[in-house]
């Protein structure tokens, strides 16, 4: 007997596992470069600075992306049809219900924030509902509540705080190291310089790899939970195929929050697939493709 | 969810536990008794139709297996948001049977590995007021709430009435503790 359908996708785990851990070892290693040439001196005083912007990120996210894309809390007497929506989609998931949020503008999108799923706030914009069906939709919601019951915000902000913190170090290396006393000291100057950009290139690679698995499995849970991979196959299309579309000015102003947006709003060709925070949308409809084919097997 | 998972985001459906279903036939004893509510012989199962053919073949047999017992016919209904809604019918002095009925629902689907599909299980009362409340179980929480809609009110719910079954069920059923999961299911085919 076959309880459920779900299967995890393990090949996608381990891949996302590496890449965290890779990450912190990055760090770590860089760290203890830093530590040998400099004194353990310097250490404390980065580790204390990132670490107080990371937290204050990661506390204050849904206030943040909420105020970067003007969204407002509605009610459900203000929209029935969404909170009934995500009501029994939490119930289907059990989890706690978040906040429910509409940003009024035409580029169709959604995203999730919040330090805890208790914490969190779903947010869809105006151009998303006019454009998607309602099952459509509903795909594109359980995806952004995946995000909410993997905590990605808490994740991808310990990711990115790693990065920051490479990124700290090296401005700091700048200011501080250049006025060497003599040839040593500027020889190990840039030798921790040189280190230090790429760790923060590497690091800044291997945060957006971590995003892109993270976004793979928000699509994965959301294909489970709602049954349908086809209906979010199809809102993936529609959104991606808005995006070419859509007036850069526009784009540009809302990339602080891509990071947690459902396709991101930025048409950059000229970046190659390595430095996107999403992964293609070949790739996406690839494995709700796989999805579909296993819900449809018989047991 | 525990931190592995979440670091490796990583979610698995909630698995649902039907067993608990059986316990109504103890509380609508006790809502005659202090409310004076009665089961109107209705209930209903809810679930989200997955798509692909194996789903529709589950629940074809399913059909096809309670309308075996020559009773009244199992009905089949879409509800605005996609989800599916199963409503069997009895007479309203065999709450047992109905119960049955339902269970056995909820574990053909179970079976096909549907499980996580189901959202919920309703059993209609009402009292000769007219008054409606369905007891609706939660799969994944394992739980129970009420449900009274207002008769002929736009999307009202009767809280008082509500408020009300819970402290009289309250020791027979598991009711859910947290009010915000008191979804409701509004023109939920049980409660016209």
């Amino acid at each position: 007997m076959a309880s459920t359908r779900f299967r995890s996708d393990r090949g996608l785990t381990a891949r996302m596992g590496l890449v965290a851990f890779l990450l912190v070892a990055l760090y770590l290693a860089f760290m203890a470069l830093l530590t040998t040439y400099w004194g353990i001196g310097a250490a404390p005083v980065i580790v204390v600075i990132a670490v107080v912007v990371g937290l204050a990120q990661w506390y204050f996210s849904d206030t943040v992306a909420m105020k970067a894309m003007r969204a407002r809390e509605v009610t459900p007497e203000q929209a029935p049809e969404l909170h009934g929506v995500i009501d029994r989609l939490c119930a289907l998931a059990d989890m706690p219900k978040p906040r429910v949020a509409v940003a009024d503008t035409d580029i169709p999108n959604a995203f999730a924030t919040g330090r805890t799923p208790s914490h969190s706030v779903v947010c869809v914009t105006t151009g998303l509902l006019r454009r998607l069906e309602a099952d459509e939709v509903e795909g594109v919601l359980g995806h952004e509540l995946a995000h909410v019951a993997h905590r990605d915000v808490s994740v991808m902000t310990v990711a990115a705080t790693l990065g920051v913190l490479a990124g700290v170090i090296m401005r700091w290396g700048l200011y501080f190291g250049g006025g060497g006393r003599d040839r040593n000291n500027a020889l190990v100057f840039i030798a921790v310089w040189v280190a230090s950009i790429a760790v923060y290139l590497i690091s800044f690679l291997l945060t957006r790899a971590l995003s892109r698995y993270r976004e793979l499995s928000a699509d994965r849970a959301s294909a489970y939970l709602t049954g349908r991979p086809s209906a979010l196959a199809s809102a993936l299309t529609k959104i991606s195929g808005d995006m070419a579309r859509i007036p850069t000015r526009d784009l540009r102003r809302t990339e602080p929050v891509s990071a947690f947006l459902f396709a991101p709003a930025l048409h950059r060709q000229s970046l190659t697939a390595l430095f996107s925070s999403h992964p293609s949308l070949e790739q996406r409809l690839e494995q709700l493709a796989r999805v579909s084919s296993d819900l449809g097997r018989a047991v | 969810m525990g931190f592995l998972d979440a670091l490796l985001g990583r979610s698995k459906p909630a698995r649902p536990d039907l067993d608990a279903l059986f316990a109504v036939s103890q509380a609508a004893l006790t809502l005659e008794a202090a409310i004076g509510l009665r089961p109107t012989g209705v209930g209903a199962v809810c679930y989200r139709a997955n798509e692909g053919a194996a789903f529709a073949t589950a629940q074809t047999e399913l059909q096809t297996l309670l309308d075996a017992d020559g009773g009244p016919a199992v009905e089949r209904s879409q509800d605005p948001y996609g989800f599916t809604w199963l409503t069997c019918r009895q007479s309203s002095d065999a709450l047992s049977d109905l119960v049955t009925e339902l269970h056995a629902v909820n574990r053909t689907l179970q079976d096909n590995g549907f499980g996580p599909s189901l959202l919920c299980s309703v059993v209609a009362f009402a009292d000769p007021d007219g008054r409606q409340v369905g007891l609706v179980y939660l799969y994944k929480r394992g739980t129970f709430y009420p449900f009274a809609p207002v008769p002929g009110g736009a999307e009202r719910r009767d809280n008082a009435l509500e408020l009300q079954v819970r402290g009289a069920v309250g020791a027979d059923l598991a009711i859910e503790p947290d009010l915000t999961r008191w979804l409701a299911i509004w023109g939920a085919p049980a409660l016209p």
